[in-house]
């Protein structure tokens, strides 16, 4: 009964989901749309984590799986992409480590300056690992 | 033997145990073989396409079992929101680094995607095509074809995308020395979706709780600036 009742709710939520994006004018998926309306239902207390807990492990445990038809989809595509393969493989490739290294870097530094700004006022064992792991990273002098 | 394989592969489940035996060998070799190109869904994908290609079976045929493994999809990224509540006060704690970090990384594809249109000279229509190749694909189908995109080619572009990122993920983020686990979700989930979400839920949980909410936030932030992107280009 806990999984019937577990998947219950994010099926409904995935319903709801996909209603928002039939009723309002916006390019925005269903799925995005669940994804709100389940972290609302969380922040308000209308759901609680046990409630949904071991499904939604289950389903981000296997989520890797259900890109595979998405991704086998490309072999009707090998005639359209070839015309245009080099550009293609530049953005795709070199484009998505581009904004990936870059948008970590820019993330981490900004997470880095805050929390040492903070450190002159407490410094306390929440603050001991980020400090470790900032001398770390200023060139390890211990 | 071909009427074997017409009959097998037109049975409902098909498309389920042949994805599901190919992931499973990827998942395998990808233990054995500690690299980060031997990524189970690459090599399950690869393997899948050799196999219908080599047995002639089209992919609308595997689709009609494959199909409700797609259906998941909806409701497993409806689960995403539970790892962010869990993370809620990581999140508050870092709100300027998440939201810069995020609105960074949409300016840096942007960005590579212009470059690399006027590079090759090509004409908006591509432009409209490739710019939503980071976003997840619903929301990015529903922006190529706004802004006078080639669907399809979106489609494909962001599927290669999402597996590209799901496999550099490792190296990429130590090449750029990126250690801290909310900045390696933001730069994951910002750069290859879905598919690179998968990738960080594996690295940790406040990874693939970063990385879920920078789908969203990425998704949403690119419908409202792709139109007056694609109108300077």
């Amino acid at each position: 009964m806990k999984y019937l009742k577990q998947f219950g709710i994010i099926i409904v939520i995935s319903l709801m989901g996909e209603l928002l994006n039939e009723l309002l004018p916006f390019s925005v998926p269903g799925s995005i749309y669940g994804l709100l309306l389940m972290l609302l239902a969380l922040v308000t207390g209308v759901v609680k984590v046990s409630q949904v807990k071991e499904t939604s492990s289950f389903l981000l445990d296997i989520m890797p799986i259900l890109f595979i038809p998405s991704t086998v989809g490309l072999m009707d595509y090998f005639g359209v992409l070839s015309e245009i393969l080099v550009p293609v493989l530049l953005v795709c490739i070199v484009g998505t480590a581009l904004v990936m290294g870059i948008t970590g870097v820019v993330t981490e530094r900004i997470i880095l300056a805050r929390s040492s700004n903070s450190m002159g006022f407490v410094n306390n064992d929440n603050n001991s690992e980020e400090q470790d792991f900032l001398e770390e990273r200023g060139g390890g002098n211990e | 033997m071909n009427s074997f394989i017409t009959t097998l592969s037109s049975t409902l489940f098909f498309g389920v145990a042949i994805s599901l035996v190919c992931y499973g060998i990827g998942a395998y070799i990808g233990k054995k073989i500690k690299f980060p190109l031997a990524n189970p869904l690459l090599i399950a994908a690869i393997l899948l396409i050799v196999i219908l290609k080599v047995l002639d079976i089209k992919y609308a045929t595997y689709m009609v079992g494959a199909q409700y493994i797609s259906y998941l999809l909806t409701p497993a990224t409806v689960c995403l929101a539970v790892p962010l509540y869990e993370k809620l006060q990581l999140l508050r704690d870092n709100l300027v680094a998440v939201v810069v970090g995020i609105l960074t990384g949409i300016i840096i594809s942007a960005v590579t995607v212009w470059g690399t249109c006027v590079i090759f000279t090509l004409d908006e229509g591509i432009f409209a095509t490739m710019l939503p190749k980071s976003i997840t694909t619903a929301i990015g189908m529903a922006v190529s074809e706004e802004t006078g995109g080639v669907v399809n080619i979106t489609v494909a572009m962001i599927a290669i995308t999402g597996i590209t990122g799901n496999v550099i993920a490792d190296i990429v983020l130590k090449l750029f020395r990126v250690k801290e686990p909310v900045a390696k979700g933001i730069a994951i989930g910002t750069s290859a979706h879905v598919m690179g979400t998968s990738k960080a839920i594996e690295l940790g949980e406040i990874e693939g709780a970063m990385s879920g909410l920078a789908v969203a936030v990425a998704g949403l932030i690119t419908v409202l600036i792709a139109p007056v992107l694609v109108g300077m280009y």
